[in-house]
């Protein structure tokens, strides 16, 4: 067993990389997420890895592309306004199908927005991160424990299927201090990349990283094969955690930071006697409609909880498809809800109004 | 009987897309020339920009990544970082070097990322259908400046070369052109000095071509190159503008 160790969740999903043999990382500095690449600078020299801060989040992006298409792992990080501009260069990074992990630590938008955390990018992560039809396997930790483990998924997933993942985290998990544990040290595994670019020696064809196809035939029928591995992810990566499901009659929906307020207050709930629980997506792409569908007969309704304005919603209600009611609370622009507010609303959606 | 002339072995045998009289042709091949000349094609891999030059990857023999517009010096910093004891080159235009990517060329000059830089600068955005590019010469009438670029309203063109000779990461930066047999020469001579540089690991190289754009330019190939004698060449002085390597560290 390895000791536990107190860590800031932004350092913890630094060391976490460096473990899962993460030796390249580019990053730039914007709040809350800055500690990653501090705790990078400090660490990767002394690993012989290369830690390199980029003139912006646009060249830091594009160099992780050219880093990971070298074949070796390589990371970025940004908040929110950073990861709009690193957009551009994810989507290359998902036309040209190579993994990538990218982690946004998010906080208030749009714009400038603020500092404190958010959950406001759950629609630029899941359905929109760039240009044109692609997308990223992401993911949501909700304890500095998971922020640990769901690197070395995301590493893993990305390089298995060849699409840039994301860890979704936010100012809140960046943050805060939590005892964690890391996996028994390990090496990169030996992941075959035949595809890297990484000069051919004289012994292979060469290999060409591309996201350009004049012909839309050609581009159609890579995007559907592309699209055909998506399927694949569907139905094999989805997760999700379900808690006090068993007989629930109100089911809160919930990621992230705003799952650990929604816990409690679906605890407080249960010691009212109203029958609450909790689903929290831990992919949010692909999505965990298979969570989802599996408890709408024997529920009554719906409860998004969310840190914006109702994002993942859309995706409860398209499963859901109106066979059970679906309604949203949200705080934003960098609030937090409390568990009094979630649990407020779990007690009218229960008809239970004090 | 004794081959004299053969197409480079680093250059992929397919047709150029390019257009009559635009000089990357020539670039293309001092390019590969100068990868068989060192032996180096296995271990290189080049980085292809946007603009006329995008399809580059299938015109090298060697590993090749096609990068965003202007983000071939951040793709090839990835690249060499990963792969130290590689050979790392990005080609590029002079929208892609000198206006959307100009940061991300400072940058990577500046930190003397060890890489060498292939820049075609023929004064117009080609790819797009000829519009003012960032080197468009005071006066020239493109797409977007058919009343001739006004200084006033537009600036004034980017002088690249001298530009990055004022940075301690710039190994090699050189301009030249391929408008007859002494000057191709001496291009190659250039291009060999940033591939040696690198190899050296001396950092930042640049070789900036002064080139052709007959097609936008709307000269016959002829024409073409007298307009570049006559109207870039004063403007883009042929020279050393920085070289680590010659004495005294800079001419």
């Amino acid at each position: 067993m390895a000791e536990k160790v107190l860590m800031k969740g932004n350092e913890a999903l630094a060391e976490a990389a460096i473990q899962c043999g993460c030796r390249h990382y580019f990053g730039y500095p914007i709040t809350p997420q800055t500690e990653v690449a501090a705790y990078m600078s400090k660490r990767l020299p002394k690993e012989g890895g290369v830690f390199l801060q980029a003139e912006s989040e646009i060249a830091a992006v594009n160099m992780v592309l050219g880093a990971t298409s070298a074949g070796v792992r390589a990371m970025t990080s940004s908040s929110s306004p950073g990861i709009s501009l690193k957009s551009e260069g994810v989507s290359y990074i998902g036309g040209s199908d190579l993994p990538a992990l990218i982690i946004n630590v998010q906080r208030g938008g749009p714009g400038l927005g603020g500092i404190q955390p958010s959950q406001s990018d759950y629609w630029q992560a899941t359905k929109a991160l760039g240009h044109g039809d692609f997308q990223l396997f992401v993911l949501a930790p909700s304890t500095i424990q998971e922020m640990v483990d769901f690197v070395s998924l995301a590493y893993e997933v990305g390089e298995k299927y060849r699409v840039p993942a994301m860890i979704l985290s936010d100012g809140m998990l960046g943050q805060m201090m939590e005892p964690v544990e890391f996996p028994q040290k390990k090496d990169e595994p030996a992941a075959e990349k035949p595809w890297a670019t990484n000069g051919h020696k004289g012994q292979r064809k060469k290999n060409i990283i591309n996201s350009l196809y004049i012909q839309p035939e050609e581009l159609e029928n890579l995007i559907k094969e592309r699209y055909e591995r998506y399927e694949k992810i569907k139905a094999e990566e989805q997760r999700a955690e379900e808690f006090m499901m068993d007989d629930a009659d109100v089911v809160v929906v919930a990621f992230g930071a705003s799952s650990r307020v929604s816990r409690s207050a679906v605890m407080q709930a249960r010691a009212e006697g109203i029958k609450a629980g909790l689903i929290r997506p831990i992919t949010l792409w692909p999505f965990p409609d298979k969570t989802i569908e599996k408890h709408v007969d024997h529920t009554k309704q719906f409860l998004c909880v969310e840190m914006n304005m109702g994002q993942m919603v859309d995706d409860v209600r398209l499963v859901v498809s109106g066979r059970k009611p679906v309604s949203f609370f949200g705080r934003t622009g960098g609030v937090i809800p409390t568990p009094a507010e979630v649990l407020d609303e779990i007690r009218k959606l229960a008809g239970k109004e004090n | 009987m004794a081959v004299v002339f053969e197409k480079p072995k680093a250059l992929s045998d397919v047709p150029f897309h390019y257009c009559p009289g635009c000089t990357h042709g020539i670039v293309h091949r001092l390019v590969a020339e100068v990868i068989d000349e060192l032996g180096v094609e296995g271990n290189t891999v080049g980085v292809a920009s946007v603009g006329c030059s995008v399809f580059a990857y299938n015109y090298f023999n060697c590993d090749m990544v096609q990068a965003a517009h202007g983000r071939a010096p951040a793709v090839a910093t990835g690249l060499k970082r990963a792969l130290p004891d590689n050979v790392i080159f990005t080609y590029q235009g002079d929208g892609d070097l000198a206006a959307i990517g100009m940061a991300e060329t400072v940058h990577a000059a500046t930190r003397g990322e060890n890489i060498t830089v292939i820049f075609i600068n023929n004064a117009i955005y080609g790819m797009t259908g000829g519009q003012m590019a960032p080197t468009s010469l005071p006066g020239q009438v493109t797409q977007t400046s058919p009343y001739g670029r006004d200084v006033k309203t537009a600036g004034y063109p980017i002088r690249v070369c001298e530009l990055l000779s004022t940075l301690s990461g710039t190994a090699l930066a050189q301009r030249v052109t391929v408008d007859n047999v002494a000057h191709v020469r001496e291009a190659k001579k250039a291009i060999k000095k940033g591939f040696e540089n690198q190899i050296n690991k001396r950092g930042y190289s640049i070789i900036e071509v002064v080139s052709t754009c007959p097609t936008n330019w709307g000269l016959s190939p002829a024409e073409a190159v007298n307009w570049l004698r006559d109207n870039m060449l004063p403007y883009y002085p042929l020279g050393v503008y920085k070289d680590v390597t010659a004495e005294g560290g800079q001419q």
